[in-house]
C-alpha cells in the first residue's frame, strides 16, 4: 500500500487529537488526545521512515513512545492531585486567577 | 550438514557477507561535561531523597545543587577558554549536540540564573517557623489534600519537598541541552526533559495550594498541546528532508545536499511538508517563549506556581528557547529566511504591543511581571528577525541581561508578605517605599530596568536589539518597538509611584527579612543590572564573540 495514505490517516488522527483538546472539559479526556496526538506523529515518522527507507524515523518513534509514557506519569500525578483538591477533573471549573 | 542445521536452513539464510560491526558511538565527553555533570547531580539528588534521613537532606540536597551547579559553570568556562566558543567549536555526541560560542555562552547564562533561582528555592527564613521547623515556599507534602488532616500532620512533622532540588537540575539539564541540540530528535527530548520538572514544581506552593495547582494543570495541558505540535512539524521536516539532522536539514532546504535518492527528490518538491513542518516546529518554540498568540498559559502559571519557581522558569526558559529558536532559524531555515520573517515580525509586533498593553489592566505584580516577559519576549524577537551576526550577538546579550534581572524581581516579590503568604495584589505594594525604602529601591531599579532607562542593563540590551534589528532592514519593527516600550513604562513607572508616593496603609504587608541566600539572589540581580548597564562593552564583545552558529 502507498505509505502515503498512512500520512493522510496521521494526520487525521493529529486533528482528531487537537479538537479534542479544544473542546473536552475533562482534564482526562484532553490528555488522553494529548496522547492521540504524539501517537499520531508516531505514525507520520514511521511512515515517512519507509518512504526514505532509513531507519531514523522509527527510532524516533521509541524516543516519542518513552517521552509519552513519562508525559503520562507527570501528567496523572498534577491531575489526580488537582482532582482530589476539587473534586472534579473539568478544566473550566479550575478559573481561580480568572480576571 | 547436521540434520538440525538443515532444518534451521528452511528459516534462514547465511547472510552474504558477516555483518559489518556496529562502531561504537564516539562521545565527547569533555565537551558535553556541563550538561553530564548536572544530570550526573540530579540523579545523585534522586539517591539522596531516597537515603539520606529527612533531617540532613536539605542541606545535603542544597550542598549537591550548588556543588554541580558552580562546576558545569566551571567547565562552560574552561570550555570557552579553550577555545571552544570560536576556533575549535564543533558538533559532539555523534552530531547530537552542537558546542559553539551561543551554546556555551547560553549554557553559561542558564547555569548562572540557575545557580542564583537555586537560592531563592533553598530560602527558608521568610515563612514564619511551622511547629517549630523552618519552611520554604513549598508545600510539606505534595500529595496531601490542601486543607487535610495529612497536610496538617505533614506540617507539624515538619516535613518539606526537598525533591525541588533534583527536579529544578532535571530541568537545568534539558535547558542546557535545548539550546546546543544539533538534531530535531535531541531537540524534542531536550524540551520534554526541561518542561516536565517545571510542570511538577508550579503545582508545589506551600501558600495557595488551590491556584498552584490550577497553574501546573494548566501548564501541563498547554505544554503537552504545544510539545505535540511541535512533534508534528518534527516529523514533516523529516520527511520533507529525510534527516534529522540540522545540517542536512538546511542543505535540503538550500537544495545543495549532495546525494539525492529518488524518495528525497519526491518529497524535497514538496513544499508544504517544509512550510507547514517548520511553521509548527517554530509554533512550539514560540510557545516556550510566551510570544503572542501562543502566550495565554503565562499570565495563569506566573501567577499560580510558587515565586522562586516563577522567577526561574521566567529567566531560564525564555534562554533555551530563545537560544534553541535562533539555532532552527538560522541554521535550519536560513533558505526559508523569505518565508519566516515575515511571519516573524507579524508576531514581534503583536507580542510587544499586547504584552506593553495588556500589562497596564492588571492590578496583580506577578501577572503584571508575566505580560512584561510577553512584552520582553517580542523585543528580543526584533533582534531575532535581524537574521545578521549582530542580531545573534544582541539577542545573547539581551537574554543574559533580562534573565538576572528577572529572578531579582521575583525574589524581591517573595519578600512582601502579610497573613496569606505574599501579598502580591498591587494595592498592599502602595506606600512600601515608606516602610522599607531598601526593598523599594532595589525593585524599583529592577523596573527601570524592564523599563529599558539608561545605566541599566535593560537600556544596553534594547540598544543592541533595536541597533541589530534597524540594520537588519527592520526599522518599523524598531519603530513599534520604541512605542512598546514607552507604553511599558508607563506602568513600571506607576508601580514606582505607588511605592514611593503613597501612603502606607495600616494594614499593608510587612517585608520578611531574608536569609543571606535571597539577599545574594536579589544583591546578584542588581549588581548585573548596573554593571551592564553602566559598563555594557565588555559583555557585548564576549556576546559578540559568541555570535557565530557551527554548521
Amino acid at each position: 500500500m502507498n505509505p502515503v495514505n498512512y500520512l493522510y490517516l496521521a494526520a487525521l488522527l493529529f486533528t482528531i487529537g487537537a479538537t479534542g483538546v479544544l473542546i473536552r472539559r475533562n482534564a482526562i479526556v484532553v490528555f488522553m488526545c494529548v496522547e492521540l496526538m504524539l501517537n499520531a506523529c508516531n505514525l507520520a515518522f514511521v511512515a515517512f521512515s519507509r518512504m526514505h527507507g532509513n531507519l531514523d524515523g522509527q527510532v524516533i518513534a521509541f524516543f516519542t513512545m518513552v517521552v509519552a509514557a513519562a508525559e503520562v506519569v507527570v501528567g496523572l500525578a498534577i491531575i489526580v492531585s488537582l482532582f482530589r483538591s476539587r473534586h472534579s477533573a473539568s478544566v473550566d471549573d479550575a478559573s481561580l486567577m480568572k480576571l | 550438514m547436521s540434520a538440525t542445521a538443515a532444518v534451521h536452513s528452511l528459516w534462514t539464510t547465511a547472510a552474504a557477507d558477516p555483518i559489518s560491526k556496529i562502531d561504537a558511538p564516539k562521545i565527547e565527553y569533555g565537551q558535553l561535561a556541563p550538561i553530564l555533570i548536572v544530570v550526573g547531580a540530579a540523579v545523585v539528588g534522586i539517591l539522596v531523597e531516597a537515603f539520606v534521613p529527612r533531617r540532613t537532606r536539605y542541606y545535603a540536597q542544597l550542598f549537591v545543587a550548588v556543588v554541580a551547579l558552580a562546576a558545569a559553570f566551571a567547565s562552560v568556562v574552561a570550555l570557552a577558554a579553550d577555545g571552544y566558543a570560536t576556533t575549535k567549536a564543533g558538533i559532539a555526541a555523534m552530531g547530537a549536540v552542537a558546542v559553539d560560542g551561543p551554546a556555551l555562552f547560553l549554557q553559561g547564562t542558564i547555569l548562572l540564573t540557575a545557580l542564583v533561582g537555586l537560592f531563592t528555592f533553598a530560602e527558608r527564613r521568610l515563612d514564619p517557623e511551622a511547629h517549630g521547623n523552618r519552611v520554604d515556599s513549598f508545600a510539606a507534602q505534595a500529595a496531601s489534600v490542601p486543607g487535610s488532616d495529612s497536610e496538617k500532620k505533614a506540617v507539624k512533622a515538619g516535613f518539606t519537598t526537598t525533591e525541588v532540588f533534583p527536579l529544578l537540575l532535571f530541568a537545568v539539564a534539558g535547558m542546557l541541552v535545548f539550546p546546543a541540540a544539533n538534531d530535531l530528535l535531541t531537540l524534542f527530548v531536550a524540551l520534554e526533559v526541561l518542561s516536565l520538572p517545571l510542570y511538577l514544581l508550579c503545582a508545589l506552593a506551600r501558600r495557595k495550594r488551590l491556584m498552584s495547582q490550577e497553574a501546573a494543570v494548566k501548564y501541563f495541558l498547554l505544554g503537552a498541546f504545544a510539545s505535540a505540535f511541535t512533534l508534528f512539524g518534527i516529523a514533516l521536516l523529516y520527511g520533507y528532508s529525510g534527516s534529522m539532522s540540522y545540517a542536512t536539514i538546511a542543505q535540503v532546504v538550500d537544495g545543495t545536499v549532495p546525494e539525492v535518492t529518488p524518495a528525497l527528490a519526491d518529497t524535497m518538491g514538496n513544499d508544504v511538508l517544509l512550510l507547514v513542518g517548520a511553521a509548527l516546529l517554530v509554533m512550539g518554540l514560540l510557545f516556550k517563549v510566551g510570544a503572542v498568540p501562543f502566550h495565554m498559559w503565562t499570565p495563569d502559571v506566573y501567577q499560580g506556581a510558587p515565586t522562586p519557581v516563577t522567577g526561574f522558569m521566567a529567566a531560564a526558559t525564555k534562554v533555551a528557547a530563545f537560544g534553541a529558536l535562533l539555532r532552527i532559524l538560522y541554521v535550519v531555515l536560513p533558505g526559508l529566511r523569505w518565508d519566516w520573517r515575515p511571519v516573524m515580525w507579524g508576531v514581534a509586533i503583536v507580542t510587544m504591543v499586547v504584552g506593553a498593553v495588556v500589562a497596564i489592566t492588571q492590578t496583580d505584580i506577578k501577572r503584571l511581571l508575566a505580560y512584561s516577559a510577553i512584552s520582553h519576549a517580542g523585543f528580543i524577537l526584533a533582534g531575532v528577525i535581524a537574521a545578521t551576526p549582530s542580531g545573534v550577538s544582541s539577542v545573547l546579550f539581551y537574554l543574559a541581561a533580562y534573565s538576572f534581572v528577572t529572578i531579582g524581581a521575583f525574589a524581591v516579590v517573595t519578600l512582601v508578605r502579610d497573613a496569606g503568604g505574599e501579598a502580591t495584589h498591587l494595592s498592599k505594594w502602595a506606600g512600601l517605599g515608606r516602610r522599607s525604602p531598601l526593598v523599594a529601591a532595589v525593585f524599583a531599579v529592577f523596573l527601570l530596568a524592564f523599563a529599558g532607562i539608561p545605566l541599566t542593563s535593560g537600556f544596553a540590551g534594547k540598544f543592541a536589539v533595536f541597533k541589530a534589528a534597524a540594520e537588519g532592514g527592520a526599522a518599523p519593527l524598531v519603530v513599534v518597538g520604541v512605542i512598546a516600550s514607552a507604553i511599558a513604562a508607563f506602568f513600571y513607572i506607576r508601580v514606582i509611584v505607588l511605592m514611593f508616593f503613597s501612603e502606607p496603609r495600616p494594614e499593608g504587608p510587612t517585608v520578611a527579612v531574608p536569609s543571606p541566600l535571597t539577599m545574594t539572589a536579589i544583591g546578584v540581580g542588581v549588581a548585573v543590572t548596573v554593571v551592564l548597564g553602566v559598563a555594557p562593552q565588555y559583555f557585548l564583545e564576549l556576546a559578540g564573540d559568541a555570535g557565530v552558529f557551527v554548521r
